[in-house]
Parts: C-alpha cells; structure tokens; sequence
C-alpha cells in the first residue's frame, strides 16, 4: 500500500473536506441557477472573486483605520463578502442573461454572454488592483484545534467545513419551506405552470441567482481566510471545479452539490497524495471527464425539486 | 354582464396561426364551454387568456381590464386560474405543496376553509396530502390541479380538458363536481373534447374549428345541432 492511502490519507481527507466544502458553497449556485433556467452560469467564479476581492476590501478599510485584526474580522468580511457576491449574480442575471431570455435566445448565446461577461468582470478587477496577488489581511491565526491519530486539524478548516454545513442548511430550509423557495421549486419542475398559479419567474430567477451570489461571496471569503491571497482570476480554478462538484453530484440538486464538492475534494487531495500534488487539478477534471462519459445525470441525476 | 371578453384574438407559433380571430364573451356566474377537435386551438385560448401565451393582435378584457399584456402571475392576482391541459402537477411537490403552489398569489398561509371547500369536493386529496403530485393516479392528479387553482379564489375558473384520460365513471364525478364550483360562486370557461358532457354541463358553447370559431348558441341547442351531432357527439 502506498503511504498516500495510509499514513498519510487522515491528512488528505482533512485537506479535501475542507477545499470539498469551498467547492460545495460555489457548486450550489451553479446548480440553484441549472435547476430553475437549465442554464451554467460560466461566470459564476467571477461571483465568488467578487465575494473574495469586498472582503478583502473590508479589512483593509478596517486595519487601515488602525483595527487589530482577529477572528471576529472573519465574520466581518464575510458580510460584504456575500454581499458583493450577491450583487455581482443578480448583476449578471440582469445584464447577461435577462435580454436574451427576453429573445428567447439559443442555449450557446448563454454561454457566450458567460464567458464575455467573466472576461469583463476578471479584466475590470485586474485593471483596478493589478495583476499581483494581495495579501488577505489575516483573520483567524491557524491552531490546531484537534488531533485524529498523527493529524491535526486546524480551526480554520472546521470554520470552513462548519459555515459550509450552515449555509447548505440554511439554504435547504429556504428551499423548502419559504415561499420563494416554493416558488423556485416550482419553476425549476415546470415553469409555465408555476406561472399560472401566480409565481413572478423574474423574481424567482433574481431570488436564485442571489442565494448562489451570498454563498459564492462566503465562500471567497473563506478562501481568503484560507489562503491568504486573492486576485483577478482567483475564481478560475476553484469556480470551474465548483462546476466539476455539481455534475458529479448530480446538476439541479442540492444534496447533490454538497456530496459532489466534497466528494471531488477528497478524491483530488488523496489523488494529488499518491501522484505528487502537481497532478491535483489534472484529477479533479479527470473526474469531470469520467462523470461526463458514464455517468452524466451524476450521483443525484435528479432536479433540484426532488431534494430540495 | 360578461366577466371575460376575448375580440378578434390572432395567437401565432412562428409562423404558423393557431387561433384566427376569435371573440367570446363568459358572463358572470355562468359556465360557458370551448368545444372543438385536436388542434382547434383550444389550448392556445387558454394559455392565452392565463397570458403564457400573447395576443397578437387582439383584446381581451377581465372584468373591465385588460389583460392581454399582463404577464401570467398578474392575471391570477386578478381572479383568474386554470387547470392546465395534462393537468400539470408539481411531480416533485407534496399534494399539500400542489395546493399551496395554488395559493401562491394569496400570500400568506391558506386560511384552513380554502382547504377545507378543496377537501369536501376532493375528499381523496385529504388522505394523500404528504404524497408526491407524481405518484397519485390520473383522476387524482385531475382532482389535484382542479383543486391547487381553487386554492387561488379565482373568480373565473378555466378547465383545460378535466376528463381527458379518465375512466367513464371519473368523467361524470368531474363533471358533476364542476357545476357543484359553478354553483358555490364561481364562473368557469371549460374546454373540451368530450362535447357532450361539456354540453350537458353548460349553458352556452362555442365550437372552435382550424382556429376560428364557427358556431355558438346555448348549449342545449348545440346539443341537438346537426353538424355537431355529426362532428363531436358521435352521431350520424
């Protein structure tokens, strides 16, 4: 047995939960918006960078007025954090999407109006802030909160797998019980229909396209935190493998998009153990390629309605 | 005093005209029916008075206003609902969910009559409330969608084929449930095939044919008319 799978897999699991569960807070979006449009967002990493670059603003506003830094900062940034990340959704909803819906344009007008409406959005950060990655002002010193066998587990990373657990929760009572999550429920099952029973479907697709922008923005947040640095094209790699998470775990469902993140996680950081950590992206799309030729409908093939 | 009046209504799919200019009048507290073939354009009268399709050109005017260029949620907010052709379920949603989707325009939660009126003319809806719209029967699911749009108030009901699909026996207990709506309060435009029961049901009916409307009288003259003896009642 190579090490990758014993000594050192507690270690990679931890690893790939925790970047599972940024994947899994993106990965809702993209799949909230799939369930009521049919439609990828493609620019959905740019609503995450959004989130990562206003919380990154927010503490420097904060320190530059001479605030020390600690953890509360975290939860303090995570505000302007969603907030941009809404903002910048229901944005793109409203600019890039809404008048070819109007139009009724056809499907691949979508994704052009994706891609230049990412372009634009990741030019405009990298004209503004430079093209060098900027530090994220540090939030929660890393200590390790617990051991499991020879592996520590920092508090970082369960403040990142705990906020994921929350939102996704948080989300899933939405869904469920309010009336907007009724009404997007509705519309993504049958969306004439919804509108004859009196559902606003441009309010519905706004409402959506704010809850993935709130967790795209935490999750840029808690990247920051994480990483420590952010820039233009932050949202690149975590937002195409945030897309990778919700196919494999089944686009249009929300239990789906939970298990696909972290599933992915999991699989791209013990992969990148037993590989060398040089081959973690080429297995996370490995993955994407495996689910897209056996298994399309992924791991919940089902619409957003029969979990939600 | 009409309730509903559609005037020269043109309602086209690309290029091709599904309704050619149609008017009718729906008096209040009446049940007035759209009787025609496959393809007459029964359907696209509907959707088009629920405002999932348009009027291009014509009028159509809900007690006094017009609605042909409102969008579908503002004609329900106005009295309006539909049990859509196939009936149209939520699959997905509980049977209690189906019927709070038909409240969707109340706000707020039902008050527990609304249920109630649904429940004392369904009373089989009642006994599946936590099922799923999808796994209940044909006559069940017919009973569901007629039920989810009474949830809305409407003060116009529209019908879409309520017995398409249904064994002889449902047929009849629709239909006797529709004038049962009819007589608590509510006007309905019913569309169908089954011209004779839509006829016994009635009290006027309109024969759409290609798109156009080319008969209309009472419906018990309809009954006895000869063309539509031959055309929809089966009759030679």
């Amino acid at each position: 047995m190579p090490d990758c799978l014993t000594t050192q897999l507690p270690l990679r699991l931890v690893g790939g939960l925790t970047s599972g569960s940024i994947y899994a807070l993106i990965a809702l979006g993209y799949t909230l918006v799939y369930g009521v449009l049919q439609l990828i967002n493609f620019a959905h990493s740019e609503v995450f960078m959004g989130g990562s670059l206003a919380g990154l603003l927010a503490l420097e506003a904060l320190t530059h007025h001479g605030a020390q830094t600690n953890a509360i900062f975290l939860f303090v940034a995570l505000i302007p954090g969603m907030l941009a990340g809404g903002v910048v959704a229901i944005a793109l909803e409203r600019f890039a999407y809404r008048p070819l819906r109007r139009r009724g344009a056809a499907r691949l007008s979508y994704l052009i109006s994706a891609i230049g409406a990412s372009l634009l959005l990741s030019n405009i950060v990298l004209l503004w802030r430079g093209r060098n990655f900027e530090n994220f002002p540090a939030t929660v010193a890393p200590v390790p909160i617990l051991t499991l066998g020879n592996v520590q587990i920092y508090n970082r990373q369960i403040i990142i797998v705990v906020a994921m657990l929350i939102m996704t929760a948080g989300l899933d009572i939405f869904v469920r019980t309010s009336r907007a999550g009724k009404g997007i429920r509705a519309v993504a099952q049958d969306p004439e229909t919804a509108g004859m029973m009196g559902v606003d479907i441009n309010r519905v697709i706004t409402v959506t396209f704010l809850l993935g922008g709130l967790l795209a923005g935490a999750a840029g947040v808690l990247y920051g935190m994480f990483f420590g640095v952010t820039r233009f094209d932050v949202g690149f790699i975590p937002g195409i493998k945030a897309f990778t998470a919700a196919v494999l775990g089944g686009i249009g469902n929300i239990r789906g998009a939970l298990v696909g993140g972290l599933t992915l996680g999991v699989v791209e950081n013990v992969g990148a153990g037993c590989c060398g950590n040089q081959w973690k992206d080429v297995i996370a799309f490995l993955v994407l390629v495996g689910v897209l030729m056996f298994r399309p409908t992924g791991l919940f093939g089902e619409g957003v309605g029969a979990k939600a | 005093m009409s309730i509903l009046e559609l005037q020269d209504v043109h309602v086209s799919y690309g290029n091709i005209e599904a309704v050619k200019g149609i008017s009718l009048t729906v008096d209040e507290g009446e049940i007035v029916t759209l009787i025609g073939g496959n393809g007459a354009g029964k359907t696209t009268t509907l959707k088009t008075i629920s405002g999932v399709r348009r009027a291009a050109p014509g009028t159509i005017v809900f007690d006094e206003e017009r609605i042909d260029h409102m969008p579908s949620h503002e004609i329900v907010k106005r009295g309006v609902c539909q049990a859509p052709e196939g009936r149209r379920i939520f699959p997905r949603m509980s049977v209690r969910e189906n019927l709070d989707m038909g409240a969707y325009s109340q706000k707020g939660t039902p008050p527990t009559e609304d249920y109630e009126r649904v429940f004392t003319l369904f009373p089989v809806l009642r006994d599946r409330l936590s099922q799923a719209g999808g796994t209940l029967s044909g006559g069940e699911q017919q009973m569901l969608a007629i039920g989810r749009a009474l949830m809305a108030r409407p003060r116009l009901l529209l019908l879409d084929e309520p017995s398409m699909g249904l064994a002889p026996m449902f047929v009849e207990k629709i239909f006797s449930i529709i004038r049962e709506i009819n007589e608590q309060g509510t006007t309905i435009l019913l569309v169908e095939q089954n011209a004779q029961m839509a006829l016994q049901t009635a009290s006027r009916g309109y024969v759409i044919e290609s798109g156009e409307i080319v008969l209309e009288d009472r419906a018990a003259k309809l009954l006895t008319d000869e063309r539509v003896k031959k055309a929809y009642l089966g009759e030679a």
